[in-house]
Formats: C-alpha cells, structure tokens, sequence
C-alpha cells in the first residue's frame, strides 16, 4: 500500500502544532492544580516602566495620522519597488512594465494630492 | 510528588541504566536553568552586569541571557545600583509586577547598604528594606565572575526549593504575599522608612 503524497506534510502540519500547543497546555495544567494564583492591584496594572500607571493599554489612534501612512507609501515603500525596477528594466516584458506603471501612477496621484493640500510644507 | 529517592537506590539503579527523577527535580531543573532577568540597571554596576551578559563572561551559559524588558516575563530581579530614593518606589513597583515565583539579586555595595552613598540625603540604604532579597553580593562594582557566583547560589536555592510539605517553596504558599507595599514620598523620607514583614536587620546586643 503506497501512502498519500501529501502525507508527510499532514504528519509535519500534526507535529508543529503539538509542539508548541504542548507546554501552553502543560503550563496552564501546572497553573491549575499547583500553582495558586495571586492577582493583586500593581500586578495587574499596565506596565509603564514601574511609574503609577494611568489610564488603559489599549487606546485608539487619531484617524488624523492617515496623512503619514499615505506619504509614508509613497517615499518609502515606492523606493524599495523602484530600485528592483529599475535593475531589471531592459528586461521586462509589456505586462510587467504596464502593471509597475499602474502602481507608480497610483502612489503619483497620492503625491499629487498631498502637495494640493499642502502636507509637504514645513511647519511654520 | 515532592518525595525524596534514596541516594543509594538512585545510583544503584543508574548502574542498570535506569535514570531515576522527581517531579519537584524536574521543575526545579527546568526553573534553575532559565532564569529570565529583568532588563534594567541603576548605576555602574550595571555595567558590570552588561559585562556578564556580554561575549567573555556569557551569562547565557546559564540560561540567563534573555533579559526582558517587561516585568510581566521576568523571574529575577537584579538590582544592579545605587537605589534612590526617587526610584525606589519604581523598583518595589515593578517587583510587584513580576509573576510568581520570582528571585531578587542585590548587586553591589549601594544595593546592598547604601554603599559609599550612605550618608547621602536621597540614597536607599539597601534594598531589602522594601523588597525580600535571595542573595546579596558585595563589591564597588562586583565583578562579573560575582554575578555569576549569585546566579550560582541563586540555581542551588531553586534546586533545594520543595514542591508540598511544610517548607514549601513561598510562591506555592497560598497565604505568602505576592506583592509588596509601595513606599512613598513624605516630607523628609519615603513612608514607611522599611517594610517591617521584610527588613529584620540584625539586632546588636551590648553587654
């Protein structure tokens, strides 16, 4: 009888989730039935480096700073692209370079759009 | 489970190839070779124990050299400086805020004492006035080799730690307290000047 070809990688998929579900599970066993658990006011306080902590851990974001995300993309992100681009440019068939034309328009019109609004300005 | 083998069964048996343990020495083993400190340093000491986590010394020979940065993963605190006044309701803090069971290493003469500070108007005389200490190491600074020694002394405490039974180790004690009173700032010193359940120095009797 000749097994399945996938079923190696079924036996391994088997293993790297035994191996690391195993001590979470021996962890919490041991914290059930050994270890008594001993919550308290500073302990389970949010950790700001010893100081008193205020507030809570999990706050939100301003939307405001969609601005960086975007210039952020377009100066940063667009670099790492270009530079492969531009090494392999002699080479490139018509689909390649339409689809990296694509995505440079695009990030362009976002340029574009920042400086309209004057996001490219220093701060006075 | 925290049963002690007969020493001679235990090598009579290893003779045959039978490898005897414990649940306790198990746990014990496992907690002694990685002990995880936290990632902080007060003063100059704290260079000497850069030193020991660094290539020559390599604290990592002992299971140490993951230093966290948060007090949420660590098990040992090494007070490695000279603790004002100022931080020293910062250190009793974050101590508070390590989980169970958790270890103490007071590093130096300033964290032990005070050290050449002592007179100082704004230095801790030693830190085990506010937070239980497991070793002590002297020196202005130690050397890493007297880190290395605490962590030593520190893995044979672990080990001799009991599982059940009277002597059981304090983190398995219900009743033992996990957390320790913050001191504060009053209007010449921190209130309370010691935690009494903590700091028992040595009573001098004169005769």
């Amino acid at each position: 009888m000749s097994l399945h070809p996938y079923f190696e990688i079924v036996v391994f998929v088997g293993v790297a989730l035994i191996f690391p579900v195993m001590p979470l599970i021996l962890a919490w066993m041991w914290r059930r039935f050994f270890q008594p658990p001993k919550p308290g006011a500073a302990k389970n306080a949010t950790y700001e480096c010893g100081m008193e902590s205020l507030g809570e851990a999990q706050i939100q974001f301003r939307s405001q700073y969609y601005l960086y995300a975007i210039i952020f993309l377009i100066f940063d992100v667009e670099a790492v692209f270009l530079v492969p681009f531009a090494v392999a440019f002699t080479g490139l068939p018509v689909g390649a370079f339409l689809s990296i034309l694509v995505f440079l328009l695009l990030l362009i019109e976002g340029l574009v759009w920042a400086w309209g609004k004057g996001c490219l300005n220093w701060a006075k | 489970m925290g049963d002690e083998i007969d020493e001679g069964l235990r090598s009579e048996l290893q003779r045959q190839g039978i490898w005897v343990t414990s649940m306790q020495e198990l746990y014990n083993w496992g907690r002694k070779n990685s002990i995880w400190p936290l990632q902080f340093g007060l003063a100059c000491c704290a260079i000497e124990m850069i030193a020991t986590a660094a290539s020559r010394y390599d604290i990592a020979r002992f299971g140490a050299e993951v230093f966290r940065p948060s007090p949420r993963q660590a098990d040992l605190m090494i007070v490695a400086g000279t603790v004002t006044k100022k931080m020293a309701p910062q250190i009793v803090r974050l101590y508070n805020q390590m989980p169970d069971p958790k270890y103490v290493i007071a590093m130096g003469a300033c964290a032990i004492s005070g050290g050449p500070f002592k007179q100082g108007y704004n230095v801790l005389k030693g830190i085990d006035r506010y937070i239980p200490v497991d070793v002590y190491i002297p020196g202005c600074p130690p050397r890493p080799e007297a880190l290395l020694h605490a962590f030593m002394e520190l893995q044979r405490k672990i080990d001799n730690q009991k599982l059940s039974g009277p002597n059981k180790s304090d983190h398995l004690d219900r009743e033992h307290p996990s957390e320790y009173p913050v001191p504060a700032f009053g209007k010449h010193d921190l209130v309370p000047r010691a935690n009494p359940d903590v700091f028992r120095p040595p009573q001098i009797e004169r005769v």
